[in-house]
Formats: C-alpha cells, sequence, structure tokens
C-alpha cells in the first residue's frame, strides 16, 4: 500500500491530482467554517459586487457573498458525487462479477442487455431515469448510480473473466466452496484494482452529470448552492457580472481535473511497466 | 466482411434498440404524469377523466399499452404531442436533422485539429506542443458542456462581440448568418471530442512507432514522410474509428446542453421541453431516436472497421 502510494505520488498526475482533491476535501470539511458570510446572507447595497475586499469571488443578485456559497456548495457537489459513483460501481462490480461467474447464455444475456442500456447516452439515461424519480438532488445521485452501473459491470466482467480462468478459482471449486463465496471472496477482491481506477476517473463524470442535472433543474435545488445550480443562476447576468458563472465553473472543472488526474495516476502506479 | 457477421450484428442492434424501447416505456410509465389530466387540466370532472382513460386505452394491462405503443412504431407512428397536439415523428425527426448537422460540423473540426495535433504530440513527446496537448485532453475531457459553453458566451459573444450570442438560423435560410450562429456551440462540443481523440492519437501512433513493420519501412530507406502517411497514420487511424463511434455518446449528451444554452430548435432541446412539460410519446420519440442514432453510429464504425482492417473481415 505504501508502495502503491510512493509509485502514485512519483507520477506527475497521481501528485497534481493528490494535491488537487485534498484542497477539495479541506474545503468540503471545512467549508463552512472558512466562509467569510453566510451563504443566504442578502446584502441589497452589495447587488453584483465585484470580487475585491470585501467579497472575494463578488456577490451575486442579492448581494450573496459567492466565495461563501461555493464553499458551502461544495458539500453538495463533491460528495455527493462520490456516493453515486461508489453506489454505481458497487451494484456494477457485483453484475459483472456474477456474470463472468456464471457463464454461458446467462452471461451472453446480462452483457447484451447491459450493451442495450449502454446504447443510450450516458446524460439521456441520468436526465430520463432523474425526471422519473421527480427531480432533486437525491434522485439526480439515484441517477447516476443506475447510469454508472452498466459500464462498470461491462469493466468488471472482463476483469473477473481473466480471474475466472486463475487457479485459486480452481482450487475453490475443488475445495467445494459456494458459488457466492467464490464471487464475493475469492473474486471480487482481485479484480479490484482496475475497478477502482475506472471508479475514480468516473468520479469526474459524476461531478460533471450532478452538476449539469443541476443546471438543467432536475438536480440541487435552490437555496442549495451546489456548483452547477450557481452556474445556472448566474447564466442571467452572465453580461455584468461573468464572475458568477466563471467562478463555480472553474470549481467544477477543477474538481473534475483531480480525480481525473489521480486516475491516471492510478493506473500508472498500478502498471509499472507501461511507461507511458 | 461476411454475411453471417452483419446479420448478426443487425440482429444485435435489433435486440438493442428492443431493450431501450422497453426501459424508455418502463421509464415513461414509472413517470409521474397523468395524460387525461394533461390533456382535461385538473378541473375534469372524474367522469369525464375516465372516459378519456379509455378512448386513450390507458385502462389497458401495461404489456397489451407495450405492445399497442411498439406496433405503432414499427408503423413509424410516433404518437402526438400532448403539449403541441402536432404528431411528434416529424417534429423530432426535423430537429434531429439540426442537431446533425451540429454534430457534423463537430466530428469534422475535431478530426482537422485532434488528428495532427495527437501524431505531432506522439512525434516530439515532450516538447512544448506535447504538454499544450495533454493539456487540452484534460480540459476537454474534465470540464462540462455547459461550463464550456458559458466561457465561449462570455469571452467570444458577450466580451468580444465577435459572435452572437445564441439563436438559430437555418443555414438554407442566410447562409453567413447560419454559420456565425453555428461556431460557438459546434467549438464547444468538438473541444471534448478534441480531448479524447488526441489522446488516443498520440498514444497510438508511439505504439505504432514502437511496431516492427515502421521501423522496417524506415531501414529500407523509404522517405519519413511516406512512412507517416502510408503506415504510421494508417495503422493509428484504425481504432480512431471506434472512439469517434463511442463520443457519438457523448456528443448526443452534449447536444441536449449546447442545444439548450444556444437555443438550437435541435432534438435534444425538443427531449429537454418535453421532459420540463411531462410531454410522455414526445420523450418516448426523442429517447428513442437519440438511442438509435448512437446504435447506427456504432454499427457504421463497425461496418468501417471491418472494411479499413483486412484481419477482421472474414470472422
Amino acid at each position: 500500500m505504501t508502495d502503491l502510494l510512493r509509485r502514485l505520488f512519483r507520477t506527475r498526475q497521481g501528485a497534481f491530482g493528490v494535491s488537487i482533491l485534498m484542497i477539495v476535501t479541506l474545503i468540503c470539511l471545512l467549508g463552512p467554517a472558512l466562509a467569510p458570510y453566510s451563504p443566504d446572507r442578502m446584502d441589497f447595497l452589495g447587488r453584483f459586487a465585484a470580487p475585491g475586499v470585501r467579497h472575494w469571488l463578488g456577490a451575486d443578485q442579492f448581494g450573496r457573498d459567492e466565495l461563501s456559497r461555493l464553499l458551502y456548495g461544495a458539500r453538495d457537489t463533491v460528495p455527493a458525487a462520490l456516493l453515486a459513483t461508489l453506489a454505481g460501481t458497487l451494484v456494477g462490480a457485483v453484475l459483472g462479477t456474477l456474470s463472468a461467474y456464471a457463464g454461458g447464455s446467462w452471461d451472453e444475456a446480462i452483457m447484451r442487455t447491459i450493451d442495450a442500456v449502454m446504447a443510450i447516452p450516458g446524460l439521456l439515461l441520468a436526465l430520463l431515469i432523474a425526471s422519473t424519480l421527480g427531480g432533486g438532488e437525491q434522485s439526480a445521485l439515484l441517477a447516476i448510480a443506475i447510469a454508472f452501473a452498466p459500464g462498470m459491470a461491462r469493466i468488471t466482467r472482463s476483469v473477473a473473466l481473466a480471474a475466472r480462468q486463475e487457479e485459486y478459482v480452481a482450487a475453490a471449486i475443488a475445495r467445494g466452496e459456494s458459488g457466492v463465496r467464490i464471487v464475493f471472496a475469492e473474486m471480487l477482491p482481485n479484480v479490484i484494482a482496475p475497478v477502482i481506477v475506472e471508479t475514480t476517473i468516473r468520479v469526474s463524470f459524476a461531478v460533471m452529470l450532478l452538476a449539469t442535472l443541476s443546471f438543467l433543474g432536475l438536480g440541487a435545488q435552490p437555496p442549495s448552492s451546489e456548483w452547477g445550480l450557481l452556474v445556472s443562476d448566474g447564466r442571467t447576468y452572465l453580461h455584468d457580472a461573468p464572475w458568477l458563472v466563471l467562478v463555480p465553473g472553474a470549481a467544477i472543472a477543477i474538481s473534475a481535473i483531480g480525480f481525473n488526474l489521480l486516475g491516471d495516476g492510478l493506473r500508472d502506479a498500478l502498471n509499472p511497466r507501461d511507461e507511458r | 466482411m461476411s454475411l453471417t457477421w452483419l446479420s448478426r450484428r443487425l440482429l444485435l442492434m435489433a435486440y438493442t434498440m428492443l431493450v431501450v424501447a422497453v426501459l424508455v416505456f418502463a421509464i415513461t410509465q414509472v413517470l409521474p404524469a397523468d395524460a387525461a389530466v394533461t390533456l382535461l387540466g385538473q378541473n375534469a370532472t372524474p367522469a369525464a377523466l375516465l372516459a378519456l382513460r379509455q378512448k386513450l386505452g390507458l385502462t389497458d394491462p401495461t404489456w397489451l399499452q407495450f405492445w399497442h405503443w411498439l406496433w405503432s412504431l414499427l408503423h413509424g407512428n410516433f404518437g402526438t404531442s400532448m403539449r403541441t397536439g402536432l404528431p411528434v415523428g416529424p417534429t423530432m425527426f426535423a430537429a434531429l436533422s439540426r442537431s446533425l448537422l451540429l454534430a457534423a460540423c463537430s466530428i469534422l473540426l475535431m478530426l482537422v485539429i485532434a488528428v495532427p495535433l495527437g501524431v505531432l504530440a506522439a512525434l516530439r513527446r515532450g516538447s512544448a506542443l506535447d504538454v499544450f496537448a495533454s493539456l487540452v485532453s484534460y480540459l476537454g475531457i474534465s470540464v462540462p458542456e455547459f461550463v464550456t459553453a458559458t466561457f465561449v458566451l462570455v469571452v467570444l459573444a458577450d466580451r468580444l462581440g465577435w459572435l452572437p450570442a445564441t439563436g438559430y438560423v437555418p443555414l438554407s435560410q442566410h447562409f453567413a448568418d447560419g454559420v456565425r450562429h453555428l461556431i460557438a456551440p459546434v467549438l464547444t462540443i468538438s473541444l471534448v471530442l478534441i480531448a479524447h481523440v488526441a489522446r488516443m492519437m498520440r498514444s497510438e501512433t508511439i505504439d505504432v512507432l514502437a511496431s516492427d513493420y515502421v521501423r522496417a519501412a524506415q531501414l529500407k530507406g523509404l522517405l519519413r514522410r511516406t512512412v507517416l502517411v502510408r503506415h504510421v497514420l494508417r495503422n493509428a487511424l484504425l481504432p480512431v474509428v471506434t472512439v469517434v463511434a463511442l463520443d457519438v455518446g457523448y456528443l448526443l449528451g452534449g447536444i441536449i446542453v449546447v442545444e439548450e444554452i444556444f437555443a438550437i430548435p435541435g432534438i435534444g432541446r425538443e427531449l429537454l421541453i418535453a421532459i420540463q412539460n411531462r410531454d410522455l410519446p414526445s420523450i418516448q420519440a426523442g429517447a428513442l431516436i437519440m438511442a438509435g442514432t448512437y446504435a447506427v453510429a456504432n454499427l457504421l464504425a463497425d461496418i468501417a472497421y471491418a472494411l479499413l482492417d483486412p484481419r477482421l473481415r472474414y470472422d
């Protein structure tokens, strides 16, 4: 484990990614403590204040401090994306491992159906599910988890198929272990590494998807200051107060880049052979 | 490319579309919307609602409703919009044609930029250009379309005033103006595509450059340019075909957002309006047509791949 971490930090992407994500984590943990104002505090004299001494990142149409809103909103954005991805990964990993273990026509049927579900573009699927669930932060979260599961199942399956050929599975079958035990106790722990890499990269998609759903009105609802919602709010005042869209937009992008870099770093750290 | 391969591939596509249809139907069944209430309004009498529900077939068992729906779909009938009262099919296909124009322009711009960028980055690894290319890749992959679109609007339309902010002008109506309205959305969409393809192109080119046949071609004394075009480019481009097809999925997702922001009356915007208004037939048609477009793109990519790679032809 420490060896992996050392190798991770030796890759340029890994070191960058971890640094970015540490800052993002700190913001999520300490955001409300760091915020100079309450995110809902209105100041009608300070409406559309440009970034300056009073409001470091400016103020919005109600004079609410943009920095405070950003710091509070981090909690509705990044941890939510992480949670959605983990839920999707868990369901997908179990499904993919089961499919690989079952093999034969079961495997074929499950995989063709997964292919079919994946024929629906991710955002479209998430949109449809989120609107079915009635919109709001929780349904957006669930929609992303459901939309991610098929892709994760496909990846886990391909890794698990390789694992199935391994001798330890044959040994477990010979020992007379039950199918469930072989899947969960023997195979799942061994297919986890590539799945972790894929999950990390997918968190960045989840951050973007979650923000996009809020932007389209199907995710977090006001008065939340989820970052996608901040962009959507600020869009009306693009001309007079561009910082209202630029600041949360940059925050979304930086967090997503952090997870992408970490994923790439992890991939390199886990495959030392690949020198690219 | 054998006939069995093609027929198996087509069968797979039919199965895909069937699953998609089941899924879309299931999702719209769960949607909290009552067509009868939507049509008659909140104040309609229970008797009138019941009568209309019976007339619309909403009291039938679900499987029968699905069967009726699928049957009319197969006859090209997508139903009537609950919002406008117009047939959904023609509306959606007209919108799709505008989206396809946007998509085609974006893919074209992507190819023109991403392929040379990826190859050059691979030829000069570690150079400023390589660093720039990987920076563009990270940005393209990590910035959601609605943010890119907003940035493009702020800079190109608002601050610099080079482009019109939003809206759509058909090319047939006023060509130059139509093109000007397309620039910002095309830039937004192609950034993601450039990111994916430039990255793929770079790593493929690096692989191909290290291969034996390229070394052999170089040792044979072929011109550097000949080796690059005939051996490196040709082989490195092959996997890109698949990436482009997969990217059509991102593209269709991105198009929903981009059309909404730039107010382009394409299929993504139609679908969003349908979702906001709980217009079930339009949601179903929009989702199905988008998924169908993606399926066709993947089919074409597979066929292109089989034609380009002789090893796959006799599978």
